[in-house]
């Protein structure tokens, strides 16, 4: 799972001021993606891979198509 | 199994695995003691200042302060208290998202994200109405009741309700009632549930068009969102499948584009085309939210929800900057003389009931319990996170009402009350308008009369923000965005005014919209599956039937709809008489909620904690009850609903036309809207009586047999790990290092840092 994992974690290059923006740039990218939903494929992947290895892994465009599928059987709601 | 580890208790529920939980004694060390005296020594100043010292300028810095103390000393120790004494919650349990993951809508997410996610899902636009309406009893009755209210009931329900519904496989509150209370008040709610959230789509709506109506460059940016929200939506299905972050910029690009060329729009000979009238854009919204509950969902819906959350945080964390930045000073006095009176022009009723249901989001929203239920249980990772996701979210919500009430009031009185008073009384001219806010006596803070107010400044602040009037602009959002205006003022000075009022008039707009046509698939769905229970319609439970699902769309855009049209005709004004319907219709949902929570800590025998819930429970049916009665069975017109009808049946029969009304049909008119109004308050109030009283029964039961067995999913041994709140302790850390030896990730998205 490491296309999500955040920034953070200390690497070589972490000093640098490159390697900082570059870790909070990943770390703003990852949290606002999360919020979003924007990376719900990559975590299915991931869920499938540790849960059901033997499964099938849809492509990228089955996924969203399945997804929206799934939201239109069961919408949600959004607050006032 | 147990371990002790610097008397920290560390759990795990397999030997061979990581612990999955830490159980932390509540002590609180020296220099603790020392930061949260000091938070509460600030907090106790800045409330000073705004409650005591008053004065003749307030800065409305100190409602920050006041606020966000408060908010820290509750989360610490009120939040804490109801975790350790009444949920008791257990990290060896699964919650839902561990147990059913599915890696879509079960699944394990980690805690900030799932904050920002519940959030962006309970806020939308009714905090930033709410307070600016409330505004006119003055800047303290109602700041203390968004901040007092969220803490002892707004987040306490919030936070309760996600706990239950973690503990009950992610069920519904409606499910939840059914389980809790019976046949009877389960189905009693699941009604009150269906037909509230009628009057809120309603309501908000005659927010939208109070916002629109004869604003040509409004119209013209809203409209083409749909558009905008069109192209995303094919992009992501034939282009770029899964680019949400990136469309959503492109979005976002085009939305401020299509706020600039509204002006050029406005000042152009297309002007005409976008000058609707309240009726023509009741009747579009009417159409839009018809379509969009039967086109699509990736068409439509998932883009604008995008452009919807991206707008939401991004116009937020701008308003808070602003406000920091500006450091604007209060105008309105701390409490108004409307605060005393019925006569308030912005909506009718003394301080006690109705300013508490007029602020009913940021202090206590019915509606949150339907995702606090449902959509967040199914994510969190632990069941300890609740009070940071629950309770932690709603007090964001409520700064979010904090600050509208600062916007609100730091803009000048005279214009406040011009803008939020309805037609009839302001008489749609500036000249007329002046008069009538000179007649009002109007105080400074300070308690000197204000000098009268010259028309040409009502004129010239109308120019100021690109619009024709400012003139009865009622419904809050105007307002709001006025004030926002002022406030962004430190961003590009005078000339960008006018952008910024309409980006907040579109902003607004947008999480409107997005709430109505969420909110239509909602009440569709809902309302299929009521039916689908009567013999003979079980087909209308298929949601794949397309005839069915239109049926029942339009059944529902009608019963809003008809509410929608009825209030943009009304005489005196939508706002003025739907806006305490909505109120009382989302604290009722709160009582429903409230009503559930109180009664699974009886069945669990924690008699002794029932105060918890049940302090907010008794305030509000106190408040919406009181605020029912009123509204029905008052014989001042100003109030009742029905002694109004009777004034206009009565005038009527003797051939008379009375103000507000023009004419005939307008006497018809109003002697019909209340007639309806009255009757939704009877239904409403009834509904609520009924769960109210079935619980009771349930209660007295449980009561007897000193506890009684609830709905609780058994216990199934957790295999993850995660920290707790925002910040991991020192404990979690250690417990993090030892999965991290172990090789193992400690939740499955492996992202705890």
């Amino acid at each position: 799972m490491t296309a999500q994992a955040p920034a953070g974690a200390s690497g070589p290059g972490a000093d640098t001021m490159r390697g900082r923006a570059g870790s909070a740039l990943r770390a703003i990218r990852w949290y606002w993606s999360g919020v979003t939903g924007a990376d719900a494929y990559e975590r299915y992947v991931g869920h499938l891979r540790r849960a059901r290895p033997a499964c099938a892994v849809p492509t990228k465009k089955e996924f969203w198509r399945e997804k929206y599928a799934d939201q239109e059987r069961n919408p949600t709601q959004r607050c006032c | 199994m147990r371990t002790e580890l610097h008397s920290v208790d560390v759990q795990r529920t397999d030997p061979d695995r990581p612990p999955v939980a830490v159980v932390e004694p509540d002590v609180i060390t020296g220099r603790q003691k020392a930061i949260f005296a000091g938070i509460g020594l600030i907090g106790a100043i800045a409330w000073a200042m705004i409650a005591i010292v008053r004065g003749e300028s307030v800065n409305a810095v100190w409602f920050v302060l006041a606020a966000l103390c408060t908010y820290v000393i509750a989360f610490r120790f009120y939040a804490r208290l109801i975790e350790y004494k009444v949920l008791k919650p257990r990290d060896t349990r699964m919650t839902p998202a561990e147990e059913f993951a599915n890696g879509k809508d079960f699944m394990p997410t980690d805690r900030r994200i799932l904050y920002g996610h519940h959030f962006a899902a309970v806020a939308g636009a009714g905090p930033l109405v709410g307070p600016v309406l409330a505004a006119q009893m003055g800047y303290l009755p109602g700041t203390m009741w968004i901040i007092i209210g969220v803490v002892f009931a707004g987040a306490v329900q919030d936070y309760m309700v996600l706990h239950m519904s973690i503990r009950r496989s992610g069920r519904s509150l409606g499910q939840m009632a059914r389980d809790e209370l019976g046949l009877v008040g389960g189905t009693a709610a699941i009604i009150g549930v269906l037909t509230i959230m009628l009057i809120l789509i309603a309501v908000l709506g005659i927010v939208v068009i109070g916002a629109l109506a004869e604003s040509p460059w409004g119209v013209f940016s809203i409209a083409m969102t749909i558009p905008i929200a069109l192209f995303m939506g094919v992009y992501l299905r034939f282009l770029r499948p899964g680019a949400v972050n990136e469309v959503s910029l492109i979005g976002v690009v085009l939305l401020l584009i299509a706020i600039i060329a509204g002006r050029w729009v406005a000042e152009s000979s297309w002007a005409d085309t976008f000058t609707l009238t309240p009726v023509q854009l009741a009747w579009a919204l009417i159409l839009y939210g018809f379509a969009a509950s039967v086109l699509p969902v990736w068409l439509l819906l998932a883009p604008r929800d995008y452009l919807s959350t991206f707008m939401k945080v991004g116009t937020i964390a701008l308003l808070a900057l602003g406000i920091l930045v500006a450091r604007p000073v209060v105008q309105m006095p701390a409490v108004t003389s409307f605060a005393h009176s019925d006569k308030g022009p912005s909506f009718a009723g003394a301080l006690f009931p109705f300013l508490f249901i007029t602020i009913a989001c940021g202090a206590l929203s019915g509606f949150h319990a339907l995702i606090s239920s449902g959509t967040t249980p199914k994510l969190i990772e632990k069941e300890s996170q609740a009070r940071m996701i629950g309770y932690g979210s709603m007090l964001t919500e409520s700064f979010v009402a904090v600050m509208a009430m600062v916007a609100a009031v730091s803009i000048d009185q005279h214009i406040y009350f011009a803008m939020n008073a309805p037609k009839a009384l302001t008489g749609g001219t500036p000249e007329t308008a002046a008069a009538y806010v000179d007649s009002l006596a109007l105080v400074s803070p300070g308690g000197a009369a204000l000098p009268p107010i010259d028309p040409a400044l009502l004129q010239s602040a109308a120019e100021g923000v690109g619009e024709a009037s400012i003139v009865s602009r009622t419904g809050g959002a105007p307002t709001l965005a006025f004030g926002m205006s002022e406030v962004m003022k430190s961003f590009g000075g005078d000339s960008l005014r006018s952008f910024w009022y309409h980006f907040a008039v579109m902003f607004e707009a947008l999480f409107i919209l997005t709430t109505v046509d969420a909110g239509t698939r909602v009440a569709r769905f809902m309302f299929s599956d009521a039916i689908g229970n009567i013999p003979g319609m079980a087909k209308f439970k298929d949601p794949s039937w397309r005839i069915g699902a239109w049926v029942c769309s339009l059944i529902v855009v009608a019963g809003w709809g008809s509410i929608l049209v009825m209030g943009v005709k009304d005489p005196l004004g939508g706002i003025y008489t739907l806006f305490p319907l909505f109120g009382i219709a989302n604290q009722l949902l709160a009582a429903i909620a409230l009503t559930v929570v109180t009664t699974i800590v009886i069945k669990q025998g924690l008699l002794k904690w029932a105060w918890i819930p049940g302090l907010p429970l008794v305030w509000d049916l106190i408040v919406t009850l009181s605020a029912s009665w009123q509204k029905i069975f008052s014989d001042n017109p100003a109030i009742g609903y029905f002694a109004n009808h009777d004034k206009f049946v009565a005038a009527r029969d003797a051939g008379q036309v009375i103000a507000p009304a023009k004419s005939m049909a307008d006497m018809d008119k109003v002697v019909f809207n209340t007639a309806v109004q009255g009757s939704l308050s009877i239904i409403y109030a009834s509904l609520v009586v009924i769960v109210v009283l079935a619980a009771a029964v349930v209660c007295a039961k449980a009561i007897r047999a000193g506890g009684l067995p609830t709905a609780e999913a058994p216990d199934v041994p957790s295999q993850i790990f995660a920290p707790r709140s925002f910040v991991a302790t020192d404990a979690e850390k250690q417990v993090l290092a030892e999965w991290r030896e172990a090789g193992l990730d400690p939740s499955p998205q492996g992202v705890h840092r």
